[in-house]
């Protein structure tokens, strides 16, 4: 034994089993299609080195999106191979869907273990299934696991031993009817009681009271983000800084002498005699600032309420209340997960473009995403240079590029050629987020935020002071002049923000801070650098997703759209 | 017979007839609608949006267009 495949239907928690496993953090939550990317990751069982691989959830082997294509080939490449196992993880509590990919895998040439997960789930929803009865009739051994609380994991990798090629026999046309026959023997279905949470969700879905509901949700996570970002900043980030960086920082400029080449790389410009955080540009004060001081405290609180969304299972049924409108533009319901993960960071959003079916819904999907939906270190950095002037200012920024992203999706929709597919997916029940898992999910992302984001920032802060000290940007400031100062109404040095832009967003909308922008200008300048090009980590992955052709065709969207955009608002405001 | 989109909401049918290719036939078989099944319709959104309904303890969502395709025998 080498190698074991995670397979089973989507949200039936298999990337729960895989942490279970291997020890491997990796993103869970309560919708199909969590998982679009297979992850690798080692256990050992007796003196054995494991490999173990969490495969997106498919409900057939005949694929219909991209993301079921990788599971399928995952299994073509592993049934080659000889020491592949596959572990099927199947929903206790929709044994009969479940068994149909079940009965598809029996079929492969590959050993086979069966986990009965979400069993903890059967109990009050009033199923019984025999287990014994089952494992005998599949011929392959079935163990129920609660992968959440760990139950039955152990007994699940002490039987891995005992897996087994299929040996049921059947005709492919009558793999239902196969399926029928063994739900019949092994399932009992006794009285069940509506719960609370069952009424809820039928509520949530229903436009008479869903309506409402998600006008709720959505205010309420705005206000908690809010309130969370900016209780962070205010009462421990700022304070921090004040006290503990700031007298730091003081003493290392007067050792630096207070200027010079060292000065500006590390300190930056003094304002007014004092460091200013925001404003100074050195690596140790702005550097360290914009992603601690700024930034984090917004991902903390965004992660947070976006992980209880998905952990509740909420997300699914917005789909279906927005299904409407995202047809406008083009693209189904189930297009407003990759949006909202987009709004913590395009590269995640980017991703999760997989779930949608075709081609073209996926570019208009990440196009927009990347033109129109502004990331969290985006946003904490607008909000911290435009917040002073109230709803006012925050109310062009975002309202603009909602009016974008409305907007652009129709008109791609109007002249792409093809229709958006339907929504067709399955709305999973709500849960309480089991909180041990949501704080590590919280954990995860933070720190992805910090491994990722840190060094990109610091280098963003370096390549600015470089281009300032070399004079390049005064050059390209010059060359673009004319773009820049008539078209957008910008200064000269606005084109600085542009370049580094590229890089890293937040960094970029940092650099207007020392411009002394009007609010105009600022609306201006924030929106174009939001929507002209997406930074190089989300590039990376939309030429990977869309490949270069259609990349090349995104961007040159992106950059016509927003110097329109800028354009129009320097007219009119 | 009636199909999906014209079932009140909380209506229970059983599904006689799918209009529809075998892609069709496919996908609703993979989220457990096909011919026999027992469903119960869950919500309908405004202007032909998508509709959800029950089929066994799976809750599924389909667009309108796939809705009028299937057909059912109310109880």
């Amino acid at each position: 034994m080498k190698r074991i495949l995670l397979m089973g239907d989507p949200n039936v928690g298999k990337s729960v089993v895989f942490t279970r496993l291997t020890g491997v953090n990796v993103i869970t939550s309560n919708y199909p299609g969590t998982t679009v990317e297979f992850r690798k990751g080692y256990m050992r069982l007796g003196g054995e080195r494991l490999e173990v691989i969490d495969v997106p959830g498919t409900y057939t082997l005949d694929p219909t999106s991209r993301a079921e294509e990788v599971a399928v080939e995952m299994l073509e490449e592993a049934c080659k191979e000889e020491g592949t196992l596959v572990i099927d993880i199947v929903d206790a509590t929709n044994l009969e869907r479940n068994l149909n990919l079940t009965l598809q895998l029996l079929k492969r040439d590959i050993p086979l273990v069966i986990a009965l997960n979400l069993w903890d789930e059967t109990k009050h929803t009033g199923i019984s299934i025999d287990v014994e009865k089952l494992e005998e009739m599949l011929g392959v051994p079935v163990v129920p696991t609660v992968a959440v609380t760990g139950e039955g994991i152990k007994r699940l990798v002490d039987r891995l031993n005992e897996a087994k090629k299929g040996t049921y026999e059947y005709e492919d046309e009558e793999r239902w009817h196969e399926v029928g026959k063994i739900v019949e023997e092994t399932q009992r279905i006794g009285h069940k009681h509506h719960t609370f949470l069952e009424r809820l969700a039928d509520a949530s879905v229903t436009p008479l009271t869903g309506i409402p509901i998600a006008l709720l949700v959505i205010l309420v996570t705005f206000k908690i983000i809010r309130f969370i970002g900016e209780g962070l900043i205010g009462y421990l980030f700022n304070p921090l800084f004040d006290r503990l960086w700031m007298p730091v920082m003081t003493k290392f400029s007067l050792l630096l002498g207070g200027g010079g080449f060292f000065h500006e790389i590390l300190i930056g410009q003094l304002i007014d005699g004092k460091i200013d955080f925001f404003q100074s540009f050195g690596i140790l004060t702005t550097g360290i600032y914009i992603p601690i001081g700024a930034v984090l405290p917004y991902i903390f609180a965004f992660y947070l309420a976006l992980s209880f969304l998905e952990d509740s299972g909420y997300l699914p049924r917005l789909s279906v209340l927005v299904d409407k409108i995202m047809h406008q533009l083009g693209l189904h319901g189930m297009a407003i997960i990759p949006m909202m993960l987009g709004l913590g960071c395009n590269v995640p959003g980017a991703l999760a473009t997989r779930v949608l079916e075709t081609r073209r819904e996926r570019f208009i999907g990440a196009t927009l995403m990347a033109i129109a939906v502004p990331c969290m270190a985006q946003i904490a950095m607008i909000v911290g240079l435009i917040g002073k002037y109230g709803a006012k200012g925050m109310g062009l920024v975002f309202g603009t590029l909602f009016v974008v992203w409305f907007v652009m999706g129709g008109l791609m929709n109007l002249l792409l050629k093809g229709e958006s597919p339907e929504i067709f997916a399955e709305i999973p029940p709500y849960r309480i987020p089991y909180f041990p898992a949501l704080t590590k999910k919280l954990w995860m992302r933070v720190k992805g935020f910090l491994r990722e984001a840190l060094p990109y920032v610091l280098l963003g802060v370096f390549v600015v002071n470089i281009l300032y000290s070399l004079k390049i940007i005064d050059f390209l400031g010059r060359i673009a002049a004319p773009l820049v100062t008539r078209v957008l109404g910008l200064p000269m040095e606005a084109v600085g923000a542009l370049v580094v832009g590229f890089l890293r967003k937040d960094v970029a909308v940092g650099m207007l801070a020392p411009l002394g922008l009007s609010l105009k200008q600022l609306v201006v300048s924030c929106v174009v650098l939001a929507m002209y090009f997406p930074c190089v980590a989300t590039f990376a992955v939309l030429v990977k997703e869309l490949g270069i052709k259609d990349m090349l065709k995104s961007a040159i969207i992106m950059i016509i759209s927003a110097l329109l955009v800028g354009g129009l608002l320097n007219l009119i405001l | 017979m009636t199909d999906l989109t014209q079932m009140k909401r909380g209506e229970r049918g059983k599904v006689v007839k799918i209009e529809g290719g075998l892609g069709l036939l496919r996908r609703l078989e993979t989220l457990g609608i096909r011919k026999g099944v027992e469903v119960t319709k869950a919500s309908a959104q405004i202007m032909r949006g998508p509709i959800t309904l029950k089929a066994g303890n799976t809750e599924v969502a389909i667009g309108y267009g796939m809705a009028k395709r299937v057909f059912v025998e109310l109880k």
